[in-house]
């Protein structure tokens, strides 16, 4: 290491043999500076989970324009649609098909827990609207009270789910109704549920008996092929008669609740707080270790500034040493967070890993926020009066 | 050509704080130093010896009067040619200052490596050869935490003349040595002194050196109240 950052410098590396001389107090530091990582990298963590299970319920369907309620911020959140809306949209040239999409969560009491499952409502003849995966075993959803099961579902035993099977169906009760399950597809726990579910529309209804099939929670449109969903989108918005409601693409729907859930839902602001707050931990570390190095060593700079040293010089010492620990405190932090993601993740079955972008954003943000702490400790320099050695 | 005295001092008045609290510390000062001379400052604590000292070092601003140094005009200087001016010399101070991380050789490089980029052996050589000339050959790898307070001073010493400076500004060199290497550092410097004709400015109260220095400043109150070569004629 000192060979490389005496050729990476073209001089003695001071900042490295300057922290690594008291070992004590280099692995203090560097277990700081790992600490901050690890409480970013846990905090990214969930921000990057929470993104994939807001998006994730946008998968299980295909479609191009999606009309809601003007207070549905999120796919689960707001007022319903009047399906009439359907039909006027449906004049559109280029609006090829549409349906409605019900929206409820069930609770499966299954000995000791509740599992709680968004379930989804649609029209089994549509499926087209689904995603593959999906439709393939939409054929089920036909039958009275049929239903599809997220098999990743957080509580849900992995032998339970495996076991569902169009020959062996699992039947469970919810308000007084069975709901038979003939198959499964893989989704995951979210923030707001533990799993999803799909059935159909009339077994929705027959679930959620004070929804009206006039009044679904969103309208899914597709536009024909070629046609723009940016183009249809925003003449829908002329032509619909409640000019109140969200006409957006699909695409631009999943952008807009991503965005909500990050920046207006508490959780999204907590874990958005958690990575400004570890990023704060690990300037004050940085700055706190840099700022003591500086002034337990102000005479020997001193003396440097007398025999003629520039700025730069001090600069590139206190550089290199938050270099130094930024890499070397990176390392252990990458580890960590990566061993304690992937224990949260099994834990919660949340999304919950380590991704290269993660890894290199936080490894860059490490970097940058330890120069930053450098240039701030060389404040502390101009105290290094060489005048004072005589 | 001769390139003229290294250092001359002309009318220099220098004072501290400013308004009631303002204290003067040098009162118009005249001194011209020889090339490759050993000069010898005394005088009681508080007279100003230090000042002229960091004055000439190019650590503080010259206010009054004139400083010539190694043919350039300090008052009024740019701080780049001030800081380029400094390369020039050599300090030793009477506390070390060694970086504690560094060991001794890695100390004395540092003296080369404010010159710019150079050859890594030829720096270590050189660096060397200064410890040795100091009695430090096998204490060249040890950190000055393993060092007596002596072996510190001396490496400081190699520190300061490994770079060849025109002009060395010491500050009780020879106070944390022994007599023999207190007498070794003083050969050196005025081996230096006629050998390459390094000029040495000392405050000093070392009997050893105002024996053989070519002369002796002393200073009261901020006045030069005598100059004295004792060797001359």
């Amino acid at each position: 290491m000192r060979w490389i950052i005496a050729r990476l410098f073209g001089r003695l590396p001071i900042g490295w043999l300057q922290l690594t001389h008291s070992r004590t107090r280099f692995a203090s530091a560097l277990a700081g500076v790992a600490f901050a990582n690890v409480l970013v990298f846990v905090q990214l963590g969930l921000m990057s989970s929470m993104a994939t299970a807001t998006l994730r319920p946008y998968s299980f369907f295909r479609a191009d324009v999606m009309i809601s309620a003007p207070d549905a911020d999120s796919l689960t959140e707001g007022g319903n649609v009047a399906r009439q809306w359907l039909l006027q949209a449906l004049a559109d040239p280029e609006v090829e098909a549409g349906i409605g999409l019900f929206l409820g969560n069930v609770t499966w009491h299954l000995p000791g827990k509740g599992l709680v499952l968004t379930t989804f409502g649609v029209d089994p003849a549509a499926s087209g609207f689904l995603a593959p995966d999906i439709a393939a075993k939409a054929g089920v959803l036909s039958m009275r009270n049929a239903g599809l099961l997220d098999r990743l579902s957080r509580g849900l035993p992995r032998e339970t789910a495996a076991a569902i099977r169009p020959q062996t169906p699992l039947s469970f009760e919810v308000s007084g109704d069975t709901v038979t399950l003939y198959d499964t597809f893989a989704g995951g726990g979210g923030f707001s549920g533990d799993g999803h579910m799909v059935v159909s529309d009339q077994t929705f209804l027959g679930l959620f008996p004070a929804r009206s099939s006039a009044a679904p929670d969103h309208l899914l449109l597709r536009v024909v092929p070629g046609a723009d969903p940016v183009v249809v989108a925003e003449r829908l918005r002329d032509l619909v008669s409640d000019k109140s409601l969200r006409i957006r693409t699909y695409a631009a729907a999943g952008r807009e609740d991503l965005v909500y859930q990050q920046t207006r839902r508490p959780t999204g602001i907590i874990f958005g707080f958690g990575v400004v707050i570890g990023i704060l931990v690990g300037l004050v570390i940085v700055y706190q270790v840099l700022s003591t190095d500086v002034a337990d060593h102000l005479g020997e700079y001193a003396t440097f500034k007398a025999m003629g040293y520039p700025p730069r010089f001090f600069l590139g010492v206190v550089l290199e040493e938050a270099l130094v620990l930024g890499i070397f405190g990176f390392l252990p932090g990458l580890g960590l967070g990566t061993a304690l993601l992937a224990l949260m993740a099994q834990a919660t079955t949340l999304p919950l890993q380590m991704t290269a972008t993660m890894a290199l954003s936080v490894f860059v943000g490490t970097i940058v926020f330890s120069m930053l702490s450098g240039v701030l400790a060389t404040r502390r320099l101009a105290a290094a009066d060489p005048a004072d050695l005589f | 050509m001769d390139p003229g005295p290294p250092v001359v001092i002309r009318g220099l008045n220098h004072w501290f704080g400013a308004g009631e609290a303002r204290k003067q510390a040098l009162y118009d000062i005249d001194l011209t130093i020889a090339r490759g001379s050993l000069t010898a400052v005394v005088g009681p604590s508080g007279s100003g010896k230090t000042t002229v000292l960091t004055l000439v070092g190019c650590l503080r601003e010259v206010q009054e009067g004139s400083v010539r140094l190694l043919g350039h005009e300090l008052r009024h200087a740019k701080p780049n040619l001030l800081m380029l001016l400094r390369r020039r010399l050599g300090f030793i101070f009477q506390a070390h200052n060694l970086h504690d991380s560094l060991t001794a050789i890695e100390n004395v490089r540092m003296g080369l490596q404010v010159h710019g980029a150079m050859d890594p052996r030829r720096e270590i050589e050189a660096a060397g050869h200064a410890l040795a000339l100091l009695g430090l050959a096998d204490r060249m790898d040890y950190l000055p935490a393993n060092l007596s307070g002596g072996q510190k001073q001396r490496v400081a010493i190699a520190r300061a003349l490994v770079g060849n400076p025109d002009l060395i500004l010491a500050d009780e060199p020879t106070a944390a040595l022994d007599r023999e290497s207190g007498s070794n550092v003083v050969d050196i410097l005025m081996r230096l002194g006629k050998a390459r004709g390094t000029t040495t400015i000392m405050v000093t109260h070392d009997g050893r050196i105002l024996d053989r220095a070519d002369r002796i400043v002393t200073l009261e109150e901020g006045r030069i109240v005598a100059d004295t070569a004792p060797f001359a004629g």
